[in-house]
């Protein structure tokens, strides 16, 4: 191979690709892309491990995921269970959803509480103002995958979300406790993914991991799929409380500074209700959403999560523990 | 719009994390709470400038030391194309953490500090990018403003660097003066370098060409897993679940099972659970043959006239990866290639090479942690590969240590 030295590119002749065979006759497009490659990293799961699952929450990114798992697995059904940690505060516009994307997907749902966990293992929950179960959700998770002996849980973690999940694997190797080493990641080369693991330990797959929120907007419009109606614009009543708005629901614990407003919202993710915050909007279709964060300025998670502004290493510190 | 990943290979000296912050602020792709908080977190340091090194170094213990330990991956888009940034450390005890980064890249920059030249860094960073097989190579020589952007000093630095690319298998190569901090030929042309005619560094991205990278030549499908409904009405089915791994594979072509040897014809391809009438690289769908044969994850269906090499023996660059053990003639792993997984034992190691000068260095009795040397291995099952540097999907391996189940090294099978 010669070594072809030029101060600037050029752009190649057509005449370069004549020996291309017929590859050229369309340009791919990014998101035949990453729908492919997710694709291939579901059935590396259902290929390598004998008891996955598919950690499903109602939001966006996990609705994402099952259609990417119709895909790789028809005409056959989706080989693993729905899993969802429901905090108990979750929109019940979401856990709908869910249970009807089951139904329709013909998956087996299992769901797991919180509530059960805080119970049975007598957990102190946090109280105050920005109390949240979020973080509780660790517990429940873990335990679950004890549970169901599960050696694999795919998620919908995206690496521009924040910073620690940037540097996350795409396997993701956790040991018996459930931990995140950030510094002993295995090293992840090509497309070739190394689910090897001992009995008792875990991996977390993250197949959209490439994804931006964007590209989850993009491809759900592409692909027609219906979303809970929560992320489109409605009017609700809310907690304004530091420049953002809550929704008024008994399970957040109100402050003598909150103001209760009625406006017109939509949300940008859908987690738990005391960590969601929602963002005023008039966009009722996929279409307006995606107008509307294209010229955003602000990122989704800065925006909506109030779980991440708590510290630098908020995110890492969760993974670390265990946490999705 | 298509897609384009790329490795930014360099320390943080070299201002690395600088400029793909400079990237991204000028391609506005950073958003307004992402800016406050480098600003927030800057001045908790005291050094008052903005760091936009600090967009890329994501873990608590990069952040309190001031350098990347692993790879990063960053996201951004202009009106032209999206673009993976996949930011990889710099220092030689990181060598690994470049290698996986530079495995899936389509482009790599490589940043040269204009005061000191093609470094011992750059050549190990230079060979790292050759030995991958990345096909299209940038040199940004940074801080063009502190040698007074002196064409004369980027000319001399840019002699070197090509001699040194000679050596090399660099396909093709862009040597572009930047600085990072100040935003010249970054994205815009600077003012401060009217001798410099090319390309901007975004300009490059954005243009060029990864169609024609890909082999499109060898139909190579690796089965990840057969689908089999055992529905009433789907009785009979067994689809063959994988991806292209190069070529194309058309319906109603003849094709080969490996490592058995069977011959079928394709008798339908899908996609999400539609049929298609040819599959192309990269593409995850479903075959199903006219014939019933035994077929299991790890084979491999090629084209019937353009067949890989099967054998039990080959050779393959590695780069060792395990800080814990070394590697040595005898020791016996797992080799992963494609789908397939088979015990391998290393037959010898022919000679390393000194990633920093190049040499061969011959008699080496074992490898330690970022070794990279020719070696020579038996496998348990047949496999089927194409040379690595022909094609990248289908000539990549990984070893796989059996008792810690740590993947430890990457070869490049030759």
């Amino acid at each position: 191979m010669s070594n072809e030295v030029s101060m600037s590119i050029s752009v190649k002749e057509a005449s370069d690709l004549s020996d291309q065979g017929n590859i050229d006759r369309r340009k791919p497009d990014y998101l035949d892309q990453l729908e492919a490659e997710a694709i291939y990293i579901m059935r590396e799961v259902a290929g390598q491990f004998e008891r996955p699952a598919l950690l499903f929450s109602g939001g966006k990114d996990s609705i994402t995921l099952v259609r990417l798992a119709q895909k790789a697995f028809a005409p056959g059904k989706i080989p693993f269970p729905l899993v969802h940690i429901d905090t108990g505060h979750n929109f019940v516009e979401a856990t709908d959803y869910r249970d009807m994307l089951a139904e329709k997907t013909g998956s087996k749902l299992i769901v797991r509480y919180v509530e059960d966990t805080i119970k049975a293992k007598n957990l102190k929950e946090p109280t105050g103002k920005n109390a949240s179960r979020n973080w509780l959700q660790t517990f429940t998770l873990l335990d679950t995958i004890e549970e169901f002996g599960f050696d694999a849980c795919i998620g919908g973690a995206r690496r521009d979300e924040e910073k620690a999940r940037a540097k996350e694997r795409i396997f993701s190797f956790r040991d018996e406790f459930g931990q995140w080493d950030p510094k002993r990641q295995r090293p992840e080369l090509w497309n070739l993914f190394n689910g090897r693991i001992h009995k008792g330990e875990n991996v977390r797959v993250f197949p959209i991991s490439n994804w931006t929120e964007l590209d989850v907007w993009a491809y759900l419009q592409r692909e027609g799929i219906t979303l809970p109606s929560i992320y489109f614009a409605h009017e609700r009543e809310c907690i304004l409380r530091d420049g953002r708005l809550l929704y008024n629901t008994p399970v957040i614990e109100k402050d003598p500074e909150d103001q209760i407003v009625t406006r017109q919202v939509r949300f940008r993710t859908v987690g738990d209700m005391t960590c969601t915050a929602a963002v005023e909007s008039s966009a009722a279709t996929l279409e307006e959403v995606i107008a509307e964060i294209t010229v955003s300025r602000i990122s989704e998670r800065g925006e909506t999560r109030i779980d991440d502004q708590q510290t630098e290493a908020a995110m890492e510190d969760r993974k670390k523990g265990g946490y999705f | 719009m298509d897609l384009l990943r790329f490795i930014t290979a360099g320390s943080v000296d070299d201002g690395k994390s600088t400029l793909i912050g400079r990237l991204l602020f000028d391609t506005k792709n950073i958003l307004a709470d992402q800016m406050e908080a480098i600003e927030r977190a800057s001045k908790s340091r005291n050094d008052g400038e903005i760091d936009l090194a600090l967009l890329t170094d994501g873990l608590r213990s990069e952040r309190e030391q001031g350098i990347t330990i692993d790879v990063a991956y960053k996201y951004f888009q202009t009106p032209n194309r999206k673009f993976i940034s996949i930011d990889a450390p710099g220092h030689i005890q990181y060598t690994r953490n470049m290698v996986t980064g530079a495995s899936n890249a389509d482009l790599a920059i490589i940043l040269v500090d204009a005061r000191h030249g093609v470094a011992e860094q750059t050549r190990r960073h230079s060979l790292i990018a050759s030995m991958l097989g990345i096909p299209h190579v940038v040199v940004a020589i940074n801080k063009m403003d502190l040698v007074g952007n002196s064409e004369d000093a980027f000319l001399e630095i840019a002699q070197t660097y090509k001699d040194l690319a000679n050596k090399l298998n660099i396909k093709d190569l862009t040597i572009i003066p930047v600085s990072a901090l100040n935003g010249d030929n970054i994205v815009e042309r600077s003012k401060h370098m009217p001798w410099y005619t090319g390309e901007t560094l975004l300009s490059v991205l954005e243009n060029v060409n990864v169609l024609e990278d890909k082999n499109t030549t060898d139909g190579r499908f690796s089965v990840q897993y057969v689908i089999r409904p055992q529905t009433d009405e789907l009785h009979d089915y067994r689809g063959y679940a994988g991806r292209l791994q190069s070529g194309s594979l058309k319906k109603g072509e003849a094709v080969k099972v490996l490592p058995s040897g069977t011959e079928s014809k394709i008798a339908r391809i899908e996609f999400g659970g539609q049929e298609i009438e040819e599959a192309t690289v990269f593409e995850s769908v479903t075959i199903l043959l006219e014939d019933d044969i035994d077929i299991s994850r790890g084979d491999m269906i090629v084209s019937v006239d353009n067949s890989p090499v099967v054998s039990q023996d080959l050779e393959a660059l590695i780069c060792w990866m395990d800080d814990r053990k070394t590697l040595k003639p005898g020791d016996k792993y797992l080799l992963q290639h494609g789908t397939a997984r088979t015990k391998c034992s290393v037959r010898s190691i022919e000679y390393q090479i000194d990633i920093n000068t190049y040499e061969k260095l011959d008699e080496v009795e074992k490898l330690k942690l970022n070794d990279v040397a020719r070696i020579v291995l038996r496998t348990a099952q047949p496999v089927a590969y194409d040379a690595y540097q022909q094609n990248r999907a289908n000539g990549a391996a990984i070893l796989i240590d059996e008792t810690s189940n740590v993947t430890v090294g990457a070869c490049m099978i030759e």
